[in-house]
């Protein structure tokens, strides 16, 4: 059954699409002074690419992630998807929160359908809300409004309203931030196979290195405010992937030496 | 495993220290049912034990209606079980039956029998029940003209407030318009505008509709208008980011988030126009509760005075209960709201 909904999905699924952050630069005026965030940030990412990006808290990630959705506008520099610069939000770039704001008034079906609904393309394609419940394993909660859903399961909710609209670049901001490490570790694995069969470029947000050594094949670390590149790493393994691969722990050690963390982990 | 069987054999080990347990549990199912049954039937005879100190028509069949009462109370209780919801609602409100029996004997023999409170201020049950027996016609033609008027001031007022509030809500423009005329006359109370409302407006009935879509507009505006205010901006970046256009904002995100403030505003200016539909009624147009009342106290007749009193705190409570309902309704996805 889960088989025949990935069938369906995939059936939509566009490839990822590449995108290019050219030097962009972002402040925000705060009391009428100025708070620079981004500083001349410039990331090419490939199509298909599972993109981390780790940094000390308040840097400017989340940020970033808004102005590649198109709900922010930079300062300077430029951002492109597909060769087409990024000036408003659309669906084939969807964001996943670090809270799932799942809506209290819908149901779960009705807040998975959110996107078809108002792209107006609802009635035609009501099966791809389905596929999508399915696909998170949500399907007999289609009716729960929100508030009768866990933490996880709020967040796999909002994980299907994204995908049912078939992203070619999927924005996730610590999307699993505030859930159990159980719960974590399974989702962990459910992304990575999600991204691995339907193709998305995924921008991924954490402050946890070891999350991102085990989901990305690519990890981006920025320095304090206002964010720079501080690093760009490769994580040439293969999934599924082990945490106790000496390999992955080196580069964490690595990795937390960037982020300034060396003499206690 | 080990507290189950525990529990298990506390149970029947406990020793029994009633002597008849049926008897205990009777007492407490039925009980209040019987004495409520006993109120009842106390307040049938204070009807027709005693002369009456005046001339009232219905004291007889007051009498007879207690009785039957009564036995209602008695066989319901008792028999709630064979009886199902009705029979338990019954059991429940078992207690109230008490009280209210108990009220009305008291109030039948210190105001028919023995006088002890001043007559024609204090009248008696039974004539009350001859105002509605004798005095229908009169009294449904009011119940229906003040309905008619409070519906269509209420969902005038209610109408423009919503929209008002979401304009201004969602709207800068409308805002900057709109906002400094709501904060210079919202809060005059609507009775205010009343002498000249009625002699600007063609018909007494028009501006009585007036003021009470102005009564019912103000709250409903303000908080409407604080519900769209108060969206968290999360929602619109979510409904954003997956391809939502401005009137989808408005409609599927702002106004639902915005809902129940929306209630909150329908129910106070529910109570505010109540105030204004009696005033307006007793000032200015000869027809309705409000006016009933006025007539009433013209002729004294203290009787009608809180017939009517009992009919207008029906209709308003009705009111607030529909209200309610229609709110749940349409808040299923909210938990813990309050019952009405
Ligand atoms: N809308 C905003 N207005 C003003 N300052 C903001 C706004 N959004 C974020 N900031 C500030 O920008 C900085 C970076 O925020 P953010 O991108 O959320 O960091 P993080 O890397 O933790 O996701 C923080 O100091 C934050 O206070
Ligand atoms: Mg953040």
């Amino acid at each position: 059954m889960v088989e025949a909904a990935f069938a369906e999905a995939i059936a939509h699924a566009a490839a990822g699409a590449a995108l290019d952050i050219e030097q962009v630069s972002h402040a925000f005026d705060i009391d009428g002074a100025e708070l620079p965030v981004l500083s001349e940030v410039s990331i090419a990412v490939e199509p298909g690419e599972l993109v981390a990006l780790l940094g000390p808290s308040g840097c400017g990630k989340s940020t970033l992630l808004r102005l590649v959705a198109g709900l922010d506008k930079p300062k300077t520099g430029t951002l492109r998807e597909d060769e087409v610069r990024i000036r408003s939000p659309h669906p084939s770039r969807v964001v996943v929160f670090q809270d799932p704001t799942l809506f209290p008034w819908r149901t779960v079906w009705d807040n998975v359908a959110l996107g078809l609904e108002a792209q107006g393309i609802l009635k035609s394609q009501r099966h791809r809300v389905d596929a999508a419940l399915d696909l998170v394993g949500l399907s007999d909660f289609r009716t729960a409004y929100p508030h009768q859903l866990s933490g996880g399961m709020a967040q796999r909710v909002a994980l299907a309203r994204a995908l049912v609209n078939d992203p070619k670049i999927l924005i996730l901001d610590e999307p699993l931030g505030k859930l159990d490490s159980l719960t974590r570790i399974t989702m962990q694995a459910e992304l990575v196979s999600l991204w691995q069969r339907k193709g998305f470029t995924t921008l991924l947000v954490t402050h946890d290195a070891e999350e991102a050594l085990v989901l990305a094949n690519r990890v981006i670390v920025f320095s304090e405010r206002p964010a720079r590149v501080k690093a760009d790493i490769r994580v040439d393994r293969p999934y599924p992937r082990h945490r106790g691969d000496p390999y992955l722990a080196d580069l964490r050690r690595q990795i937390l030496g960037l982020l300034g963390l060396d003499a206690t982990w | 495993m080990s507290t189950y069987s525990l529990s298990d054999g506390l149970a029947s080990g406990a020793p029994r220290t009633s002597h008849a347990p049926w008897l205990a549990t009777w007492v407490q199912e039925s009980g209040a049912g019987v004495a409520a049954s006993a109120a009842w039937i106390a307040f049938g005879l204070s009807c027709l034990w005693w002369e009456d100190v005046g001339d009232w028509s219905r004291t007889h069949s007051l009498g007879i209606a207690a009785f039957v009462i009564a036995a209602i109370a008695l066989f319901g209780t008792v028999g709630a079980d064979y009886l199902g919801p009705a029979g338990r609602a019954l059991r429940q409100r078992a207690p109230w039956l008490i009280a209210l029996g108990a009220f009305l004997t008291l109030w039948e023999v210190a105001t028919a029998k023995f006088a002890w409170l001043p007559l024609p201020f204090f009248p008696p049950p039974q004539s009350i029940i001859e105002v509605y027996t004798d005095d229908l016609p009169k009294l449904l033609d009011s119940v229906f003209a003040s309905v008619k008027l409070q519906l269509g001031g209420y969902l005038i007022g209610a109408t423009i407030g919503f929209l008002t509030g979401v304009s201004i809500g969602w709207s800068r423009a409308v805002g900057y318009w709109v906002h400094p005329v709501l904060r210079f006359i919202g809060p005059l109370p609507a009775t205010a505008w009343l002498p000249i409302a009625f002699f600007t407006f063609p018909s007494s009935w028009s501006a009585s509709t007036f003021l009470i879509a102005l009564a019912t507009g103000f709250p409903v505006t303000v908080l409407t208008w604080s519900g769209v205010a108060s969206v968290s901006t999360a929602y619109y970046d979510v409904a954003r980011t997956l391809g939502a256009k401005p009137s989808f904002l408005v409609l599927k995100v702002a106004i639902p988030a915005a809902l129940p403030h929306v209630f909150v505003g329908l129910f106070m200016g529910l109570g505010a126009s109540f105030a204004v539909l009696v005033v307006a009624e007793m000032i200015g147009v000869k027809a309705g509760l409000g006016w009933y009342l006025q007539w009433a106290q013209g002729w004294a007749a203290y009787a009608n005075m809180y017939a009517a009193l009992i009919v207008m705190s029906l209709l308003c409570s009705g009111a607030i209960t529909l209200l309610f309902a229609i709110r749940d309704r349409l808040l299923v996805w909210q938990k813990g709201t309050v019952k009405w």
